[in-house]
């Protein structure tokens, strides 16, 4: 018989300390194939984040560098500026990337770097203990807001694909879920498109994941599913931003 | 004829597989495993089409997807 689901050669041969259900494994596995489908391991450094993925080092196989909190754009940034020739990425939560780190992130699309950043949406803080996020939806219980998140009280989600979206340096766009199968495979498509893009030289490119933190949502990894497919969908359409084939894309900018 | 192989000792039992399996053929064990979780197993094993969903949405890996080498 045929192993048809080889482990990717970017991702290392160890048991991921994540949650039963956690997303990111998914989201690792998604990076390593395109790594691998690309062929460019042996050339690729990639930024862990501060939050659950700290560990992210261990897992990939390929050059890693970990940076303080939310500067995970920053530090591609530099990487990129002095060894071009490198592919950078930026693998960030949505505390990292939306909350602390939302300076960076900015300034790093206004610029136009050519980087990519694989943006993880589960809508909590997950490796503190489920406080409230900046992508938090509305209503949503967490540790910080008890009784469900209330504008009056907490502000509004932001949603970083939306806002990104005007920017005229950032060129492609894309938010994505893992929620089923078939999201799954959809979902690969789009991280390696991002990686494409930054291959081919064409900018900045970010692919915002919906992923679930079961443990921090107080429910079971189906429920974490299910919430995605009933709760966040309706807050986090799924769809490109910005950069979508055959629409509109400023070529100057090669 | 195709199966799977869950690997027992990365399997953490969140049951996403089962419930991702279109033929439901991926039943949770009812015995813990060396890590101290119910890890998925092949209940139907005559039913698997190697098609694998499973392998798609296991955050751990642990899903191996064997089919016969097409001729």
């Amino acid at each position: 018989m045929l192993l048809i689901n080889p482990r990717p050669e970017s991702l290392v041969d160890v048991k991921m300390h994540y949650c039963p259900g956690c997303g990111h494994g998914v989201a690792h596995r998604l990076v390593a194939e395109a790594m691998d489908e690309l062929g460019i391991r042996e050339r690729t450094i990639g930024v862990a984040p501060v939050g659950c993925a700290v560990f992210s080092d261990d897992y990939f196989n390929c050059d890693m560098i970990q940076g303080a909190h939310g500067r995970g754009p920053a530090i591609a940034t530099g990487l990129k500026r002095t060894r071009p020739d490198c592919i950078v990425f930026s693998y960030q939560g949505d505390g990292d990337l939306a909350s602390i780190g939302m300076g960076e992130t900015i300034h790093s699309a206004a610029r136009g770097e050519n980087i990519t950043i694989i943006f993880i949406n589960n809508a909590t803080y997950g490796m503190t203990g489920g406080q409230m996020a900046p992508t938090t939806l509305m209503g949503q219980k967490a540790s910080t807001c008890p009784l469900g998140r209330d504008p009056q009280v907490n502000g509004y989600p932001i949603k970083v694909c939306e806002l990104l979206a005007q920017l005229e340096g950032a060129r492609y766009l894309e938010r994505v879920s893992l929620h089923t199968a078939a999201h799954v495979i959809k979902a690969k498509k789009a991280v390696k498109k991002a990686f494409q893009n930054q291959v081919d030289g064409k900018g900045f490119s970010l692919v915002e994941i919906l992923s679930t933190c079961p443990t921090n949502m107080g429910i079971s990894p189906l429920e974490a599913t299910k919430f995605i497919a009933d709760k966040m969908l309706a807050q986090y359409p799924l769809g490109v931003y910005k950069g979508a084939e055959g629409g509109k894309i400023d070529v100057s900018r090669n | 004829m195709a199966k799977i192989e869950v690997d027992e000792t990365r399997c953490k039992g969140c049951e996403l597989c089962a419930a991702a399996c279109a033929k439901k053929c991926i039943a949770m064990s009812k015995t813990f495993s060396a890590t101290g979780y119910y890890p998925a197993f092949l209940c139907a094993p005559e039913l698997c089409s190697g098609c694998g969903l499973c392998a798609q949405v296991c955050p751990d890996l642990a899903i191996s997807v064997f089919k016969e080498a097409v001729r």
